[in-house]
């Protein structure tokens, strides 16, 4: 690992992968996230890794399930149209607790929309996407330097918690190019998956360990036989049918992100102790809203930032505190107003919340935030 | 009853099995166990994968490593897990759903690729867990839930399908003979490649009533009449081989493997040193 590298974002991701132990890549080429697979295809095979280009992008998150199953931290990456095929099989990875990490370099939409084009459409499908309810763990870089740190960071939950775990980058952060020192990772940086400590004939696959909550997780060819399935099973992971085993499952699921909420949540916040107006964004556009906020400071107004680093779970405890003083939240978003709803629901009605958005595949720019900002001042 | 070395591969704590009694896909279970038995095969190196459907469902049964994934995708997830780990004997089981239809893309990408797994697709040209509607296997003509007219969808034939796509092992059997399944499963899995062991079998309950075979022994009595071996059928005309079902071994090549190949690669980048 270079002590400082210039990279794009998505080579930044990449690099932070496989600093977090990922051995495992299957995918679909798609613009643009395309630079992702390309790396890993070049680095994996030199570190006895595994790269396989599958045959759409259904099979590329199949295959890193499987490669995951068999003991492999496993990774996929696309964008957009790519990220809507994947959602039947991210469905899977939840319901059986395969780690396992995906990248959604997001795009316009809908459907072919704009490949070349940034836009932060895909928020709501990242929580919502898959059908039935299960927690989403999404963390959205707003810089190449973060493209690598969140990378690590999302290996770590998906091991530690046994469920997929989302990366939403734009194509902006992972297009352009910027410095990055990589920390230095040493093992204990680094979490692996929780193994067995029963013999296979004692082993029970779903059987939560009482400290946490969570099953250990062995892997094919460890020793041990175990049944895994995408229907609603029991401890053993068996199929059921039963309204008690069920409910178990499903709250057992439901309570991951919820019970390690505070473990998970990110943000970051500049200037918010006095702020009256707050501008929430994330991604490339938080760059845009931290140089608005700036400017609005030196015209003596009083704006603060808020950047949620992980979109799900979202920081809405910590924006309704700030909310309490803050008369306006300002939203700027390269959608029609996806994160904007979360907001909402989190300041319930404390502040005045206004949305900035903009779909025309191009980006903000510092005076249109900072003119919203003058606006409401 | 199975032999005892069969029944110690069964998870028979999870018994009743969902399927109808007489359903063919028990007897494809019990040639798989053989073969796997026959093979000497250790259950926690063994990996099966299996679709969705009633076919799919034989998973759960089995005590091995076993991944009931999503409808037609398994053979993707199969190549994730042969490809993480190449020292696991992976197996994929699958409905002519599964393969043909929903899975067709896998199917044909996974021969191609020439990766070492051993699909067995039990062919019983209906879908039967959804209720009985067409699969890319029913024969035209026949009766079904969405062909309340008769079919008029050409269907594939699914050895020939994985012939053109590349696999370098391709056997059908039926289930009318069972001991001829188990050997075709035993050399699908000895073959170092991508094998596929098409197995046809019956759903009276869903075909079969509306088909004039409505009793699991209707179906055994059509696959004895209508089956003719490989090499008899060479010398048959294709008007006398309407309706017949070709048994027998069409393709046995051998050809590199995708993980030796990958591993190959591996050699030449320097990649050995990182442990596995
Ligand atoms: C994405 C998706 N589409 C549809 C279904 C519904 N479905 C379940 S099984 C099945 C067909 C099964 O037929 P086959 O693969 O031939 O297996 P069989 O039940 O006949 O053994 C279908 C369409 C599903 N589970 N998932
Ligand atoms: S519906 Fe058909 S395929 Fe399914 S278990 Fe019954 S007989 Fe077998
Ligand atoms: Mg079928």
């Amino acid at each position: 690992m270079p002590d400082v590298a210039f990279w794009q974002g998505n080579e930044a991701l990449a690099h932070g992968a496989l600093a977090a132990g990922c051995r495992f890549f299957a995918g679909y080429p798609i613009t643009p996230s395309t630079e992702i697979a390309e790396i890993m295809a070049e680095e994996l095979p030199k570190i006895n890794g595994r790269f396989i280009q599958m045959e759409d992008e259904i099979a590329g998150i199949a295959a890193a399930i499987g490669g995951s199953i068999a003991g492999r931290k496993s990774l996929t990456a696309t964008s957009g149209p790519g990220f809507s095929l994947k959602q039947e099989n991210l469905g899977f990875a939840y319901i059986a607790e395969i780690p396992l990490v995906v990248v959604d370099v997001m795009r316009g939409g809908p459907s072919t929309g704009l490949p070349t084009k940034a836009a932060q459409q895909d928020v709501m499908q990242a929580r919502w996407g898959t059908h039935g309810d299960h927690g989403t763990i999404c963390y959205a870089p707003s810089s190449v330097q973060e493209c690598y740190e969140v990378a690590i960071k999302a290996f770590n939950a998906a091991e530690r918690y046994r469920q997929p775990v989302l990366i939403l980058s734009d194509e902006i952060i992972g297009h352009m190019r910027e410095k990055v020192v990589p920390p230095k990772i040493k093992a204990k940086d680094l979490l692996e998956r929780k193994r067995p400590v029963d013999v296979p004939e004692k082993f029970i696959p779903y059987l939560p360990d009482p400290r946490d909550d969570l099953p250990c997780m062995a892997s094919f060819g460890d020793g041990y036989t175990w049944h895994i399935t995408g229907l609603t099973h029991n401890e053993w992971g068996f199929p059921t049918n039963s309204p008690e085993e069920i409910e178990k499952m499903m709250k057992r699921l439901m309570r991951k992100v919820d019970r390690f909420r505070d473990d998970i949540v990110e943000y970051e916040t500049a200037l918010t102790d006095d702020a009256d107006i707050l501008v929430l964004a994330y991604g490339s556009v938080a760059r845009t809203s931290l140089r608005a906020v700036h400017e609005a400071r030196v015209r003596g107004i009083k704006a603060g930032f808020f950047r949620p680093v992980t979109l799900w779970p979202f920081p809405d405890r910590e924006l309704e505190k700030l909310a309490r003083k803050a008369k306006t939240i300002i939203v700027p978003e390269l959608n029609c107003g996806q994160m904007v709803l979360e907001v909402e629901r989190a300041v319930h009605g404390k502040a005045k919340i206004v949305a900035q958005n903009l779909v025309n595949g191009e980006l903000f720019k510092p005076e249109e935030i900072l003119s919203v900002i003058e606006e409401v001042a | 009853m199975p032999a005892p070395e069969v029944f110690n591969w069964l998870r028979t704590r999870f018994f009743p099995h969902i399927w109808c009694p007489g359903c063919g896909h028990g007897i494809i279970m019990h040639s798989l166990l053989r073969a796997l038995v026959g093979l000497d095969k250790k259950k926690s190196q063994t990996v099966i994968a299996s679709g969705i459907g009633c076919s799919s469902r034989m998973v759960g049964y089995i005590d091995a490593c076993t991944v009931h994934t999503t409808h037609g995708r398994s053979l993707a997830f199969a190549t994730g897990i042969k490809l993480a780990n190449p020292d696991l004997t992976v197996i994929d089981v699958m409905g002519d759903g599964d393969c043909a239809a929903i899975g067709g893309n896998h199917f044909i990408h996974a021969c191609r690729r020439n990766i070492d797994i051993t699909a067995i697709v039990m062919n019983n040209n209906i879908y039967g867990m959804t209720g009985g509607q067409i699969s890319p296997t029913t024969p035209s003509g026949s009766w079904a839930a969405t062909s309340p007219y008769g079919a008029i969808d050409p269907a594939f034939d699914i050895c020939k399908l994985a012939e053109g796509a590349g696999a370098t092992y391709v056997a059908r059997a039926t289930i009318a003979n069972p001991v001829q399944a188990e050997q075709f499963i035993k050399a699908g899995i000895s073959n170092k490649g991508f094998s596929v062991v098409e197995i046809l079998t019956h759903c009276h309950t869903q075909f079969g009533r509306k088909n004039n075979r409505r009793t699991p022994i209707d179906n055994v009595n059509f696959f004895k009449a209508n089956s003719v071996p490989l090499n008899k059928a060479k010398d048959m005309s294709p008007e006398e081989l309407a309706g017949k079902i070709v048994v027998g071994e069409f393709v046995k090549k051998s050809i590199p493997e995708y993980t030796e190949q990958y591993q190959a690669m591996v050699k030449r980048v320097g990649g050995l040193k990182d442990g596995k």
